[in-house]
């Protein structure tokens, strides 16, 4: 019992882990008393605005900010973005905070935003990025990024052995977080040095030391407190303007609390983006499937700062390949990690391709992947385990059919496909980076296994025994091998007296209790409409590994929650930007369309647990699940319809053209 | 109005009133409506400063200044600290703000709070005594229809409303019935589970 | 919001008088959906809302049949929908109030502000006009993504489309719809109420800044009339559809005598397609004489750049609704 040791009980001895708990913060959820930020409302409490900038490049003339201050109600005012800031006062993208004023409610605060007078100089924008750059001028140009050459074996002469190559363009678009509970913060100062910041964030251990840095102030005068978050899927990590901007309004009218949240506006056009991924792909297997080549000449873009590079084929271990790739630099909202950074995108590309090329040596995609397991190194077991998991749930080798065999092109016409996901993370402070339920439960448990070693060396004496002979079971303090001599928990928490054990768990730490890298499987049942193009899901099925599963009920509602999440980007989510104005479009929810509850079909999750699995500790499930569902889906519905739709979402009028096309090459479709 | 400091005012002439006044920004006093004469008759014209509003909610009567612009959620949320309901979209699409108004299902952030008194209004909040969960809630925590909960409170009235109506409601029933509120989590299988733990509750006499 | 003064008057006469000479000086409240999302969004700003929720006059819905069904402009879509006499003898019409939007818009929006709604292009709502017209005079909407915009009715300068999915199906019933102003009632018919702005300063319905919208007439159908209603939209509920036909075939045995045939979402007014109902007068109904009828309504369709797949939709709308309704369809 007290060797320096931490190890997850053994399967028999588990009293908690593995069973179907109901979550501890639902009541307070599900009854709608729980407080998030947006909900505060503080004594004396302003209400903050911002005016923001119209155009997607710019620069700031002048600001005139006399009227507003005139106005009854407008308690302080304060620019963030002036023309003297940043690169004398550029702006990169439409949506930009200028100035911020705080009012003693909301109405007043909005009027007094357009009682400000900015002048800007337009600068040129590019906003849209799903064109194919050309590289050449690439690389005279500075608005792309292009990133050097990569090549792995010989792809030349691999291409040249290959007996049957495919070549497709395959992608997904700028998409937008889309929380709903939009970011922001209350900021007070109960007195001139000491900040009480409440936060929607994902990072309540280090946000008050990049607010502390922002407004220049010791972090340990920073307080920081969250009870609830309304999501953040990786966009609420770092600080933004505005939670700067609710600081020094606050400091400005004396230190009294004000509220400043995001309208949904420009939630959707600044603080959520998810990098668009674009690539033509050519890839080359012999006949009997053996996959040998892989290229590809891919681009994307999300805001300003381009991505630096892509890492396709994903997960995929070809053994010759050549890649290039170009960041495209545009004036959009800067990109944000987004559950999984780029491996739903990279994953979409790659097993579009693939799929595409099992297609064409007229392979079922299951036996495709399982005749190059080997590729998938370290997790090849893993996969090849897995889909047989998900062959039994879909019954996907009785109802295969080759790629719009369907029994005829009447409508609709139902198709499946599988998908492999894998997600692979170092541990972070934030919650971000699937790292919460690794990170959590094991500083938690590390935490009370130094609490009982604490309690067991100071009542041991009590029980007439060595520490080392004690164990804890059934709410006693007992030795070991002589059960009468014991102590119910009370009592032996009474022998501590005055003094409480204060333990603090941390992770990383000592013992093996996490591990990261995980793989799934996916597999998805469309029905596709012929004459109008739209996609229905049926049904999908995710077999995920995720090591030791502490909590079956969360931990299948957050692959369930993925594959919701999967099906909004494949079908309905996209940033839509007019390069004209450098704008948003879609700036509401009835445009920037989310799935519905009766858009999901039915979803079977099943989680690999046991032996091989349950070793491995515990491992994040809030990224990996989100991999795959843009991919199984697409993939379904070339299976369905015979052709490819090269680009997400899977909207009509993708779906439709794409027919249309392949009809016109004398396609099978 | 510019006349504001002269409430009862029912010497204004019809062609006179036609002229609508230029409003001026937020008056920091709180008035009783200018009464004015249209057609004959006299016509109660509120704001658009702060005018006494009363609603009820979940039984209580709650009364604040506001100004006529002020949406019912708005009150309900930063005047009265009712937050069960939420603002996600205020354009009345994604449902966060689901309430009870007079027993019909709505969106608070679409209906003004002057135009909702008089009217019984019913959020997540009201629906059982402190401490206690209403079976509607218990269903969405037995089946993990929560995750980061933003959208739980207005999906909870729009499950209560739509199993009132639909003890046993089909698939088809569920997409329209509950196709007015969206979750970004991704909870809608959870909520499938609530739906129908109620569903059998009901047919048990429960619920 | 910008701030304003608020009446709710107990007669229509009051209303009226409450109303301005011009738009932008006040505004109909009646369920709000949509007036309070334009407020918002600062696309309109009366200095005056009049809330005309407590005219007692502008609700019911009564049948006889004479006159036909007379629904007062405050029934809601949800009352509508539910209705047992418009279920009886105008079921296209309930079905496509019971499609609309979500239960929680339906329970406030009312068939006169459904009339009334102003269009979804996403440059009006994000505050580029109505017509969404650049500085230099250009359409924004045929330099940028005009996905959702008209293929109908589109020779310019409006490229918005109709957003009603319900003045369709009354229009193919022969609705008329009556309003009241300062010189009293007048009723028109209800295709004759929407039109194309050609100036910013216009509006899409044949209403004037001081009047109100009171009651839609709809006349019994004969009998043996067939008629449904069909959507194209993405999503299972709540998403704006891509196309909609509402068609109403009056039969003689087998045989079409005589076809309305109505679409929306597809041009700046609710598109009453004269090409399709001739397509199919005299005919019986089968899948060749139903496509016939959608590449009709179809015919005079053209492309902005981005919505040509919306012809298609169009297409295939009117042939889905021309075949619902000869199976029984809603009616």
């Amino acid at each position: 019992m007290a060797e320096n040791t931490y190890q997850w009980p053994d399967a028999s001895k588990r009293k908690l882990i593995g069973k179907r708990m109901n979550r501890v913060d639902g009541p307070v959820k599900a009854s709608g008393r729980a407080k998030y930020t947006y909900d505060l409302v503080r004594p004396n409490m302003l209400y903050g605005d911002s005016v923001k900038c119209p155009y997607a490049h710019a620069r700031v003339k002048s600001i005139d900010t006399s009227a507003a201050e005139k106005m009854p109600g407008v308690k302080a005012v304060h620019v963030i973005h002036g023309p003297d800031d940043g690169a004398k006062g550029e702006v990169f993208w439409a949506g930009t905070d200028i100035v911020a004023v705080a009012a003693v409610d909301e109405p007043t605060a909005r009027d007094a935003v357009r009682a400000i007078k900015v002048e800007y100089e337009q600068l040129p924008h590019l906003v849209l990025n799903d064109k194919e750059p050309n590289l050449a001028e690439a690389e005279k140009s500075e608005l792309y990024k292009v990133a050097s050459k990569e090549t792995v074996g010989d792809p030349n002469s691999a291409f040249q052995q290959s007996e049957v190559t495919h070549e497709g363009y395959y992608g997904s678009p700028v998409i937008t977080h889309c929380c709903l509970e939009t970011h922001g913060s209350v900021a007070e100062w109960p007195d001139k040095d000491h900040l009480f910041l409440h936060i929607s964030t994902q990072n309540v251990p280090g946000i008050g030391e990049q607010v502390a840095k922002a407004i220049d102030m010791p972090a340990s005068n920073v307080h920081v407190h969250q009870d609830h978050v309304g999501g953040g899927f990786g966009s609420k990590l770092g600080l933004d303007p505005w939670g700067v901007a609710a600081a020094q309004l606050s400091k400005k009218a004396g230190g009294v609390p004000v509220k400043m949240m995001l309208n949904r506006a420009t939630e959707l056009e600044t603080a959520g983006c998810r990098p668009s991924a674009y690539a033509r792909v050519k890839v080359g297997a012999k006949k009997d499937g053996t996959l040998l080549a892989w290229e590809s000449y891919a681009w994307g873009s999300g805001g300003p700062g381009a991505p630096g590079s892509l890492a396709i084929p994903y997960v995929w271990k070809v053994p010759n390949q050549q890649k290039q790739y170009v960041g495209v630099v545009n004036h959009i909202g800067p990109s944000r990690a987004w559950r999984a950074p780029n491996h739903p995108q990279m994953c979409v590309i790659t097993m579009g391709a693939l799929d595409d090329l099992a297609a064409k040596l007229g392979m079922d995609t299951f036996d495709f992947v399982k005749k190059n397991i080997d590729l998938l190194d370290p997790r090849s077991k893993i996969y090849s385990e897995e889909l047989d998991v998900a062959n039994d749930l879909m019954q996907w080798k009785a109802r295969w059919h080759p790629r719009g065999d369907s029994d005829t092109l009447g409508i609709p016409m139902e198709a499946i496909s599988l998908q492999i996901g894998d997600n692979q993370y170092p541990p972070d402070s934030a919650s971000g980076g699937s790292s919460t339920i690794g990170g959590v439960s094991s500083a938690t448990f590390r935490a009370a296994t130094d609490a009982k070693r604490q309690l067991i060396a100071k009542v041991a004496p009590a029980l007439n025994a060595q520490p080392a002979d004690l164990e804890v079971a059934d709410g006693r303090v007992r030795v070991a091998s002589d059960a009468s001599r014991s102590l119910s928990w009370k009592e032996a928490c009474s022998k501590l007296g005055a003094q409480t054990l204060t333990v603090r768990g941390t992770n990383p730490g000592e013992g093996d209790l996490t591990n990261s890298g995980v793989g799934g499987v996916q597999m998805a049942d469309v029905s596709v409409d012929t004459e109008t193009g739209i996609v229905k899901i049926n049904k999908m099925v995710a077999v995920q590994d995720c090591g030791l599963v502490i909590s079956p009920k969360q931990a299948e509602s957050q692959v369930l929650g993925a594959m919701i999440m999967g099906v909004s980007y494949a079908l309905y989510e996209e940033k839509v930007m007019d390069q004209t104005t450098g704008t948003m479009l879609n700036t509401n929810m009835d445009n920037y369309r989310l799935a519905g509850i009766g858009d999901v079909g039915e979803l079977v999750v099943r989680l690999m647990t046991g032996p091989g699995y349950d070793e491995r500790g515990v491992i994040g499930i809030g990224e990996p699940p989100t991999v795959s569902p843009g991919a199984a889906i697409s993939n379904a519905v070339a299976n369905a319809i015979g052709v490819r739709v090269p680009f997400l979402p899977l909207t009509p009028d993708r779906v439709l053209e794409a027919l249309e096309k392949a009809q016109g090459e004398g396609g099978r479709a | 109005m510019s006349d504001q400091d002269s409430p009862k005012d029912s010497g204004i002439s019809r062609r006179k009133f036609l002229k609508i006044s230029a409003i001026t920004t937020s008056a920091p006093l709180v008035l009783g409506p200018t009464v004015l004469e249209v057609e004959g008759q006299e016509v109660h014209v509120f704001g658009p400063g702060k005018v006494p509003i009363a609603l009820n909610v979940n039984g209580k009567r709650l009364t604040a200044n506001l100004e006529p612009r002020f949406t019912l959620l708005d009150a309900l949320r930063e005047k009265f600290e009712v937050t069960g309901p939420k603002r996600v979209c205020d354009r009345g699409t994604c449902g966060a703000c689901t309430v009870l108004l007079d027993n019909k299902l709505v969106y608070a952030c679409s209906v003004l709070a002057i135009e909702a008194q008089g009217k019984q209004i019913v959020t997540t909040d009201g629906l059982a005594p402190q401490g206690q969960l209403h079976p509607v809630s218990a269903a969405f925590v037995d089946n993990d229809a929560q995750q980061c909960g933003f959208c739980t409170p207005g999906f909870v009235m729009a499950t209560k409303a739509f199993v009132d109506k639909h003890p046993n409601a089909t698939p088809d029933e569920i997409a329209r019935g509950l196709g007015g509120n969206f979750c970004r989590c991704g909870t809608y299988a959870g909520i499938k589970g609530a739906v129908a733990q109620l569903s059998g509750q009901q047919q048990k006499g429960g619920a | 919001m910008r701030a304003f003064e608020y009446a709710s008057p107990k007669q229509k006469q009051q209303a009226v008088g409450l109303l301005g000479q011009q738009w932008g000086d006040a505004e109909v409240l009646a369920g709000g959906s949509d007036l309070l999302a334009l407020m918002k969004d600062d696309i309109v700003h009366p200095k005056r809302l009049v809330n005309v929720k407590e005219l007692p006059e502008l609700r019911g819905i009564t049948f006889n049949a004479s006159r036909g069904l007379r629904i007062g402009s405050l029934m809601t879509l949800s009352e509508i929908s539910e209705d047992a006499q418009v279920k009886e003898h105008h079921p296209m019409l309930a079905h496509a109030a019971g499609e609309a939007a979500s239960p929680q818009i339906r329970n406030v929006a009312t068939i006169g502000g459904n009339m009334c709604q102003r269009p979804r292009c996403w440059w009006f709502r994000n505050g580029f006009g109505l017509l969404a017209t650049a500085p230099d005079g250009k359409s924004l909407v045929l330099q940028g993504d005009n996905r959702y915009h008209a293929i109908l009715g589109n020779d310019g300068p409006a490229y918005f489309v109709s957003p009603s999915s319900l003045a369709p199906a009354l229009i193919a019933y022969n609705a008329r719809i009556r309003l009241f102003g300062p010189k009293g009632p007048r009723e028109i018919p209800l295709e004759k109420f929407f039109v194309i702005p050609k100036s910013e300063n216009e509006r899409e319905h044949d209403l004037r800044p001081n009047e109100i919208v009171t009651d839609v007439i709809v006349p019994a159908p004969p009998s043996g009339v067939k008629a449904s209603h069909y959507e194209v939209r993405q999503k299972a509920a709540f998403d704006w559809p891509y196309a909609t036909a509402s068609v109403v075939l009056d039969m003689n045995g087998d045989t079409v005598r005589s076809a309305r045939v109505v679409m929306s979402h597809v041009a700046p007014i609710p598109w009453v397609s004269n090409e399709a109902a001739q397509a199919l007068a005299g005919k019986t109904i089968s899948e060749q004489t139903a496509d016939a009828a959608g590449a009709a309504a179809v015919a005079n369709a053209k492309s902005l750049g981005r919505n040509k797949y919306k012809i298609k939709l169009a297409h295939v709308a009117v042939k889905r609704a021309v075949l619902q309704a000869a199976k029984g369809g809603q009616a």
